[in-house]
């Protein structure tokens, strides 16, 4: 048995020696530091079975937390970032070309480690139960960020998508700080815990100050999970990001900043007065969301972009299950949402990295008759825009049926209406791809797309598993908090 | 916990078929072998079916999510034995019918198969929720059929009716969603046994809101007035086994559907929207009949037609007595074999011709001689002529629905006279629609296959071969339950959960 926080410090411990080796090795092929990376990160997530749940010495630091929610996120966070890894190793030909150097390689290496840096931050995320803490765990993943949106620096797209994020998420940050200086004002405290007991003796009238203070936190946390009417920074860094960083974007800095909401409501919803205001926020910012992803995301002719809105309208969903949390599952539900919701937009990546390396490009257009050129990967796409439109027998069907679920079980009715006509929207722009792999004919001279072997496995465990949990759930479910 | 149900084997013979034909089977022969594989599991099935046992049988469940009462469970009695039996018999027909397209065989039969799977899925399962799930199996595999190998305008088509059906769906879910909240906490299940036991024992509140989704979702699946707008131009240009299967089937999920929880859990709420149900129904007959017989192309008015005839099978809903309710029953067989048929019958005559213009067609009856006297009986059947089963359908639905209903009295220059009330007003609506249905199917047969025969048609080849087979065989059916209807009734009488 481990110490839990170990798991952090390995995750950094990695990505210092991998920048060692990236330094000091004369070997020219970057790419091992990538397998390096994976194989560490792999020990880490194995390591993660076998932590004390109930460590001696952590529980009164007021720090660090250890429940199974913060385990889940951080296997979660690993898993992401192997993948993002696996993304990377394909990707890496189009970096080289878009990166200034004397050698082709050089310059490569740290598109490899900075994300092994971000994990690291999302673990902690995962885990922080003081403003402080979240903080900087959350700089820690910003910062990196910042670096591998910008990093193909020859890119004109890339390099607005980097300044695009890093002033509006410096913003965020401004916005984050601003909100926990009143709440730490009027409670005394930036521990969650001690926030909760120091809320019931708060005096009435400065609830509207603690209001505010948590509004602007709201901001911040917006930003980071895309949620309308911060989301505006989305479908320009999505697209202008090498696609492995998008791909991390909107999966695992999506699911860290729905932790974090999670964490940080949690102390304001024991008191009465606070929860109906925060049920309504919530149901605006879920409402809002809902429409304008998935209305934005009809016109869309680039899969990347079009990726982009449908992450905004993926947090509407899980915002419609946050606004039900008082339903004794809705909490699973946004949980095992975000599970499939990381199954099934990595498919999605990891289909697209190869086609874009093939075609030369990442519009919807570039997909044109990928079925018949190949099979394999237009089936498991076919099965990667089914589930995140929604169709049954997809992992991503029972997600929407949870949440559905448990708002229908809080009587939101309004909001489940209008999520099931944005559902029928996001059919139709989900359905565009497999138009375009399907019923299009292939553009002339375009023979099979290369896969690595990595990458296949990655694709046959993705597409197995939303298969599979989209017949029984119940096998992600007992995993979950 | 009980033993694997063999209806299993009828959902996985499908499913396996479809797997096999994409990993290089012989798409055209292992379909067949798989669709004809699954007529005899159903015979086996058929024959161990005790119809005096009035609950489900062969019932076998795996609980799947358990914290919310989801289990996988299969089970059949006499309306859904029924419905089994429109499914494996038309796949069996559709794969027969179909034509190998010249590229991408595989999937053409996969998607086939895969649309089958699910509407043996939806009506082999006792559990509302996989009934849903299964349904929506067809989803992908429609659009794809539509969208690759249909004809005229299909990707309009294709994407109306995915767009509708994914709305319709999902409304639906929610309905489903609010049918399982309204149970007696603690007793929540999707199980259709416990939900009817919970509303048979009275824990269940009555709730419009419920029917209205359940109505308005299941209504945009069978085509309801005003929600039909999708279902002529996609059955027009779909590929004849897809319009097959899609017209003669799964569209018949919603009505059962509508059968199985609206009768027993929500009667009050399905009389007190009576009128409106009524109001649309007629529109479904009426207007859409019209319609039907303003069409100049004979796929369009085969898929107006389908569309019209699912006003008769609402009617025997809404009137929600013994006799309504076994005549919409029997309409479902009689409607989905017909209509297979019918479009089996105009895919071949595409095949041939080219077209389906009536101002080109004309006379092709003499070169085409089976063909020819094939649709005259399914046109026949169409209309209701006895001997066919949709007479028996029709009639019990009549009689039904017109004994429906408080008689309205009113008063006529001071003396008590006798009126319609709404059902008998429907009814008389109702009846004619079958004027209006003969109209349209003999001025298509007249078009098409009398009149001068142009030399361009005059060497059509005629039916041969397996399609031929296949549609002698429909037609057989019909006109067996048409001569024995009350082999039907018989089976359906017990599963009719009356309130």
């Amino acid at each position: 048995m481990i110490q839990p926080v170990l798991l952090e410090i390995g995750v950094v411990f990695l990505g210092i020696f991998l920048l060692m080796m990236e330094s000091f090795s004369f070997k020219s092929n970057k790419v091992t530091l990538a397998h390096w990376a994976i194989f560490g990160l792999v020990c880490v997530f194995i390591l993660s079975f076998f932590i004390e749940t109930n460590p001696v010495g952590m529980k009164n630091s007021g720090f660090y937390l250890v429940d199974s929610l913060s385990l889940f996120f951080k296997r979660f966070a690993l898993l992401a970032t192997i993948l993002t890894l696996i993304l990377a190793i394909d990707y890496i030909p189009i970096v080289q070309r878009l990166v200034p150097a004397e050698r082709p390689e050089a310059g490569s290496g740290e598109f490899f480690i900075l994300p092994v840096f971000t994990c690291a931050g999302l673990m902690w995320m995962a885990s922080a139960s003081d403003f402080i803490m979240i903080f900087c765990a959350l700089e820690l993943v910003t910062i990196s960020l910042y670096i591998q949106v910008a990093y193909t620096r020859r890119s004109l797209a890339s390099l607005e998508a980097g300044t695009k994020f890093l002033v509006l998420g410096a913003l965020s940050t401004g916005f984050f700080i601003y909100g926990i200086t009143w709440i730490f004002g009027m409670t005394g405290e930036t521990n969650l815990a001690l926030i909760q007991k120091n809320l019931s003796i708060v005096p009435e009238a400065n609830h509207t100050a603690i209001l505010f203070g948590l509004a602007m936190v709201l901001v911040a946390i917006g930003f980071k999970i895309a949620a309308a009417p911060f989301q505006f920074w989305v479908p320009d860094v999505y697209q202008g990001a090498p696609t492995p960083i998008t791909a991390y974007l909107a999966v695992a800095s999506k699911a860290a900043g729905f932790v974090i909401l999670i964490r940080v409501l949690q102390p304001f919803f024991v008191l009465e007065s606070f929860q109906d205001k925060l049920i309504l926020v919530l149901v605006l910012l879920a409402a809002l969301t809902l429409i304008y992803g998935n209305l934005a995301a009809i016109p869309q002719t680039n899969f990347k972009r079009l990726l982009g809105y449908s992450s905004i309208a993926h947090a509407g969903y899980l915002l419609v299950g946050l606004a039900a949390i008082g339903d004794a599952f809705a909490g699973r539900a946004v949980v095992f949402y975000l599970g499939g919701y990381f199954l099934m937009t990595f498919l999605a990546f990891l289909v697209m990295v190869p086609v874009t390396k093939a075609t030369g490009g990442d519009d919807l257009s570039h997909f044109n008759g990928l079925a018949r050129r190949s099979p394999g990967l237009a089936l498991a796409m076919l099965i990667a825009a089914a589930s995140l439109a929604g169709v049954p027998f997809t992992v991503g069907f029972f997600g929407k049926f949870f949440i559905f679920e448990a708002a229908m079980n809080q009587e939101l009715y309004l909001l489940v209406l209008i999520g099931v006509i944005t559902v029928a929207s996001g059919f139709y722009y989900y359905f565009k791809v497999i138009r375009a792999m399907y019923w299009q004919p292939a553009p002339e001279g375009c023979g099979e797309v290369a896969v690595s072997p990595l990458s296949k496995l990655a694709i046959g465990l993705c597409t197995l598993l939303i298969l599979v949990l989209g017949f029984y759930p119940q096998l992600l479910i007992r995993f979950l908090p | 916990m009980s033993s694997v149900s063999p209806l299993l084997f009828l959902i996985l013979v499908p499913i396996l078929s479809a797997v096999l034909v994409m990993a290089g089977a012989n798409p055209r022969f292992t379909s067949i072998l798989g669709a004809a594989l699954n007529v005899l599991f159903f015979l086996a099935v058929a024959v161990f079916f005790n119809p005096a046992q009035a609950d489900f049988q062969f019932v076998s469940s795996f609980p799947v999510v358990p914290q919310l009462g989801i289990s996988f469970t299969l089970g059949a009695d006499g309306l859904s034995l029924i419905m089994l039996f429109l499914s494996v018999i038309v796949t069996l027909a559709a794969v027969c019918v179909a034509r190998a397209p010249l590229e991408n065989a595989r999937w053409f039969y996969a998607s086939i198969l895969l649309i089958s799977a699910g509407v043996v899925g939806a009506f082999a399962s006792v559990d509302v929720f996989f009934f849903y799930m299964f349904h929506e199996l067809a989803l992908i595999p429609t659009f794809l059929l539509i969208g690759i190998w249909g004809s005229g305008d299909r990707q309009a088509a294709a994407w109306k009716a995915t767009v509708y059906l994914a709305t319709g769906s999902f409304i639906l879910l929610l309905g489903i969603i609010g049918l399982y909240l309204i149970q007696p906490e603690g007793a929540r299940s999707f199980d259709l046994r416990q939900m009817v036991a919970n509303a048979q024992a009275g824990q269940v509140p009555d709730s419009p809101v419920v029917y209205l989704l359940l109505l308005v979702g299941f209504g945009i699946l069978v085509s309801l007035f005003p929600f039909h707008t999708w279902a002529p131009q996609a059955y027009a240009s779909a590929p004849a086994p897809a319009s097959m299967l899609h017209a003669g089937v799964l569209k018949k999920f919603g009505l059962y559907g509508l059968i199985r929880l609206a009768v027993p859990i929500l009667p009050e709420s399905v009389q007190a929207f009576a009128p409106i149900l009524l109001t649309l129904l007629a529109c479904n007959i009426l207007y859409v009949g019209y319609c039907t017989i303003a069409q100049r192309k004979l796929d369009l008015m085969l898929g107006y037609s389908s569309v019209m005839h699912m006003g008769y099978i609402f009617l025997g809903f809404v009137a929600l007595n013994q006799v309504s309710l076994t005549g919409a029953s029997l309409m479902l067989l009689s409607h989905g074999l017909t209509i297979a048929v019918l479009f089996a019958l105009c895919g071949e005559i595409r095949e041939r011709t080219g077209t389906l213009d009536f101002s080109e067609l004309g006379g092709i009856a003499r070169a085409t001689p089976k063909l020819g006297l094939a649709f005259g009986f399914a046109a026949m059947a169409s209309v209701g002529l006895p001997g066919f089963v949709g007479f028996a359908g029709e009639l019990l639905v009549f009689f039904g629905s017109f004994a429906s209903g408080e008689p309205q009295m009113g008063f006529l220059d001071g003396k008590e006279v006798f009126g319609f009330n709404g059902y008998q007003i429907a009814t008389i609506c109702a009846v004619w629609g079958i004027v209006i249905s003969a109209i349209y199917m003999l001025r298509a047969y007249r078009r098409v296959f009398m009149g001068p025969l142009s030399d361009r048609w005059s060497r059509l080849p005629d039916l041969t071969g397996l399609p031929h087979a296949a549609i002698v065989i429909l037609l057989a059916i019909m006109l067996f339950f048409g001569f024995f209807p009350q082999i039907l009734v018989n089976l359906v009488t017990p599963a009719l959960l009356l309130p």
